[in-house]
């Protein structure tokens, strides 16, 4: 079985959609049991595989490699390490966890929307154990299907307009990858990502390359300023949609620029790290202003993700151990803290159905548990030190302060503002008056959704307190790749950019 | 050469059978009248496939017969065999349509039966006689087809306009045809080929371009298109599904072998007029699909983008390039086939419908036909890891291959753009109210012709290699020696 763990985790999912559509006559609750039996399941292999990881390795684990398109010679190529691992891991811990918090919530076509989330399971975690980059594709860009019927069928008033949004601008930038990914198959003559890095592009090429991988991966992420499709899908997105959402698929676009845009397009990564930093500078200020003002607690919590996952982009364009370290762990972090805050919010709109926030208020008397719950996260979300969210950003602050003063002076007032938007949320929501009867008498959490919320607490906690609990497995494949990326970045790439911008000058002349 | 003997024909052995099959249908037409129109249909299938029996026992090793008129190779064969599964394909989704809109006359699917035949005369023309030959005939029986319900003015008027532009562009091809003959000498493939790499003349040229642009107009692409959103929607949609289906296939066949075989040395050329139409498909059939309300004109701008998409392979001008166009006409053609297979039971009151409005909350309504169109759609706008991926992945990748970047990423970007018609299908499905309920009862052979594509849509991931392999075989006979 360990030969093929990671299979098994790609394709049990869909054991679970066939076993769905199998059985006949089949009940709304029997639909439920099996997605949850069967992701549960899942998650009990991840388990497996992280019991026998071998720490302290770099390299590639579990890998699985047979023939699947041979006329092009692609492969069917999978495998995991510290970069990876953890997001397979994550994927499958959130699944059961979002079938579960929609239990009660989602009453319409139940088998369809399981069908949906299992469908959308074997995509995450196929996109995460992909080595060969067609395949890759395939599961990156899968993705779409399940989460546009999730967000347009089970979403809120304008769920067709954020889930066309959705759909086509994540496609718009995922194609453009397409075309790089058959110039680099052309070119290096492989579609194996761990050989793609071994190319000699000259500069010129690198950066239209690296623009059509950021196209897509800085939609997905989402950066400023092509973010603005993300707090339309949190929004109109069902509960279990936006955990997904946040949790995982947002975490594609980081992995993606650590599996490409850093090993093999090197030059043009190091000569587009200036405007990245001040892409994530401007999305950590401005999303967290943005964030300050909004009504509705959806769109606040979707604005800052996107400023967190500014903090993401930052470190990983440093190009040092400390900052793609942080960037790493600044994504399991959010991944867990803010997939729990949508949760969180779930769990008030379930018995009131509205995400206003000036139509709480209070609910610390009603809702003690709550209360308790959701100020964890809210704190991990500031980032307050003894929770994961400190770790991440202390750490990619720490990595751009050796790279780019500014720009850390400037990211680090970003905390400051995450932390007046979330501190409001909490206390307009939690604390003050009982303005609304309703409100005031929506009952404490459910056991159930005390056993979901309580351990993404935990965690978020524990993270804080023991970092090296990920870290020992993280380190050693991100250094790995910053051996890569400093090694392939040509020694004399300031030269050649004067190069290219002399060349520049006198195409100037000849117009 | 003169010592004629049956013997030399065998490799034609498929077309004569159909071709008497044909005639003998006819008679039994004739005799029995329109009341024979279903078990007409049913045998023409049978008629079809042992034709294709007959192919599949044939040698494919490239003969030619007719003094070098008409010949058999691997790439023939390949074109036939998806000519064939088309015309069973169409003439059975269609017996049960047109009994229901009332329109049932034996001549039907012995036009399907004609047309078909002058398809597979159409891919195997090595000669621009032979060439002109089977188009016409193909092209007759598809004016003929298109008007086939005459006491209804959108019908005729689809075969009208069909006809006359039709002419046109036939006169343009023969005015081309003439030309290259002038220039060369000869109206054999072989023989324009090699006195053309003694050198290229302009008026062989300009007689190319002729050519090609009687040969745009049959696949529709832009700026010969203007025909086929009218008559996709003015002919009976199982007619219309017919030219959806087969038509084109057949003359892009056709249009690869003449470039390949005939002006190999002027690839330079034509790489750049095919490479315009490919772009200018691909963006008016995106564009102009938008805005369309009725399905049968949304899928003919769909049609048009599509060739955009496949003649983006031929741009390329590769042995990689060739195989690709195969793969993707393969693959639209499985999602085509579903695709009407479901417009087809599109029908409330013994009326059949054909807005898009038409659709709304069929997910509700009737589920099986909702998923299944829902996938097609995903997979006609090329979202992995469904078949119409590979398809655009492939002619794609011939594409960058041969370092045609520009039209690549025009191409793609223009996919984004047709998604949105695509989807926007989907939402009416599943995202609207329901209106009333279509009537029950498709036929077992339409839900089969579905059930068939959605699957083959769906699995086509796990092996994409045996039809990347064929196809490569196929187009080879013109990249050998």
């Amino acid at each position: 079985m360990l030969n093929h763990i990671l299979s098994l985790q790609i394709f049990l999912p869909l054991l679970g959609v066939l076993l769905i559509l199998a059985i006949p006559k089949l009940s709304d609750n029997g639909a439920r049991w099996i997605a949850l039996i069967v992701t549960t399941a899942v998650f009990g292999v991840s388990l497996c595989m992280m019991g026998q990881y071998q720490t302290g390795m770099a390299d590639l684990q579990f890998v699985e490699k047979s023939t699947w398109f041979p006329a092009l010679n692609l492969q069917y190529h999978v495998g995991v390490d510290g970069i990876s691992v953890y997001f397979v891991l994550l994927s499958t811990f959130l699944t059961p966890i979002c079938i579960v918090s929609c239990w009660h919530a989602i009453e319409k076509r139940v088998k369809e929307f399981m069908i949906a989330f299992l469908v959308l399971e074997t995509f995450m975690v196929g996109t995460f154990c992909a080595l060969d980059s067609i395949l890759f594709y395939v599961f990156f860009e899968g993705v779409l299907i399940p989460m546009f019927i999730i967000i347009g069928v089970w979403g809120g008033a304008r769920r067709v307009y954020s889930a066309f949004k959705f759909f086509l601008y994540t496609l718009l930038g995922s194609v453009l990858m397409l075309i790089a990914l058959l110039y680099l198959y052309m070119q290096t003559g492989t579609t194996d990502i761990t050989l793609m890095a071994d190319n000699n592009l000259d500069l010129n090429v690198q950066i239209w390359l690296w623009l059509a991988f950021f196209a897509s991966f800085a939609v997905k992420m989402p950066m400023w300023p092509v973010h603005t499709w993300l707090p339309d899908a949190h929004v109109e997105a069902p509960t279990a949609g936006s955990v997904i959402l946040a949790g995982v698929l947002l975490k594609m676009g980081g992995y993606g620029f650590l599996r490409f845009s850093l090993p093999i397009l090197p030059d043009a990564s190091a000569y587009f790290a200036d405007m990245v930093f001040w892409l994530s500078v401007v999305a950590i200020i401005y999303t967290a202003l943005v964030a300050l003002v909004q009504e509705d607690m959806k769109k606040l919590i979707a604005y800052s993700s996107v400023s967190h996952m500014g903090f993401v982009t930052l470190g990983i364009f440093t190009g040092t151990q400390q900052g793609v370290d942080g960037a790493m762990f600044q994504m399991l972090s959010h991944g867990i803290i803010s997939a729990a805050l949508f949760l969180c919010v779930g769990v008030v709109y379930d018995r009131l159905h509205t995400r206003e926030i000036s139509r709480y208020g209070g609910l610390v008397k009603n809702m003690p548990r709550y209360a308790t719950v959701f100020m964890v996260l809210m704190l991990g979300s500031v980032g307050l030190p003894g929770t994961s969210g400190f770790v991440g950003e202390f750490m990619t602050l720490m990595g751009s302060f050796q790279v780019n003063t500014y720009v850390a002076v400037f990211a680090t007032t970003g905390v400051v503002f995450g932390a007046a938007y979330m501190l409001v949320l909490y206390r307009r929501v939690i604390f003050g008056q009982q303005k609304n009867a309703d409100a005031a008498a929506m009952p404490d959490l459910t056991r159930m959704e005390f056993a979901y919320l309580v351990p993404l607490a935990v965690m978020a906690i524990l993270f804080g307190i023991a970092p090296g609990l990920v870290m020992k497995n993280i380190s050693p494949s991100v250094s790995n790749l910053i051996q890569i990326y400093q090694y392939n970045k040509t020694p004399d790439a300031p030269l050649r950019l004067s190069a290219v911008k002399a060349q520049t000058i006198e195409g100037n002349h000849h117009e | 050469m003169n010592d004629f003997s049956f013997a030399m024909l065998m490799p034609m052995m498929p077309e004569l059978f159909l071709a008497v099959s044909g005639m003998l249908l006819l008679v039994l037409g004739v005799f029995h009248g329109d009341k024979s129109s279903s078990a007409i249909g049913w045998l023409c299938v049978l008629a079809f496939a042992v034709t294709t029996s007959l192919l599949l026992q044939n040698s494919w090793v490239e003969t030619k017969v007719l003094n070098g008129m008409f010949v058999m190779d691997q790439f023939a064969g390949v074109l036939k065999l998806l000519i064939l599964a088309g015309l069973m394909v169409s003439v059975a989704l269609s017996i049960r349509y047109i009994e229901d809109e009332k329109m049932a006359r034996f001549e039907y699917p012995l036009l399907i039966l004609f047309s078909g035949l002058g398809m597979m005369l159409m891919v195997s023309a090595n000669d621009l006689l032979s060439l002109y030959m089977g188009l016409e005939l193909q092209s007759l029986a598809l004016y003929v087809l298109a008007s086939i319900r005459r006491d209804n003015v959108k019908s005729s008027e689809a075969g009208l306009k069909y006809f006359v532009l039709g002419a046109i562009s036939s006169g343009m091809l023969l005015f081309g045809a003439s030309l290259v003959y002038g220039y060369t000498g000869s109206t054999n493939f072989i023989v324009i080929g090699d006195t053309l790499a003694a050198g290229l003349s302009v008026g062989a040229l300009i007689g190319m371009v002729f050519l090609l642009a009687g040969i745009a107009f049959k696949i529709s692409a832009v700026p010969f298109h203007m025909w086929t959103p009218d008559v996709y929607e003015g002919a009976p949609t199982s007619v219309t599904a017919f030219f959806a289906l087969v038509p084109k296939l057949a003359a892009l066949g056709l249009l690869i072998r003449v470039l390949f075989e005939a002006f190999p040395t002027a690839a330079m050329q034509w790489s750049q007029i095919i490479t315009i139409l490919s772009a200018l498909s691909m963006g008016v059939g995106a564009f102009a699909a938008l805005q369309q309300d009725n399905i049968k004109r949304l899928l003919a701008y769909s049609s048009i983008g599509n060739m955009g998409f496949a003649l983006v392979g031929l741009a390329a001008a590769s042995p990689e390039g060739a195989a690709s166009i195969l793969v993707y006409m393969t693959i639209y053609m499985v999602m085509t086939a579903g695709t009407f297979g479901v417009v087809l039971s599109m029908r409330r009151n013994g009326v059949a419908l054909e807005n898009i409005s038409d659709l709304s909350g069929l997910s509700r309504n009737c589920p099986s036909s909702a998923y299944a169109l829902a996938i097609l759609m995903f997979s006609m706008s090329g979202i992995p890891p469904l078949a119409g991926f590979f398809g655009k992945f492939m002619v794609f990748k011939a594409a960058v291959g041969a370092e045609m970047y520009g039209l690549a990423v025009f191409g793609i970007l223009t996919s984004v753009v047709a998604a949105y018609y695509y989807l926007r299908i989907i939402k009416v499905m599943f995202f609207d109210e329901p209106v009333p309920v279509f009537e029950k009862g498709a036929p077992f052979v339409r839900r089969l012709v579905v059930g068939l594509s959605v699957l083959f849509v769906l699995v086509f991931v796990l092996n994409p290699s045996p039809l990347v392999s064929i196809s490569r075989d196929a187009v080879s006979v013109f990249f050998n020696g």
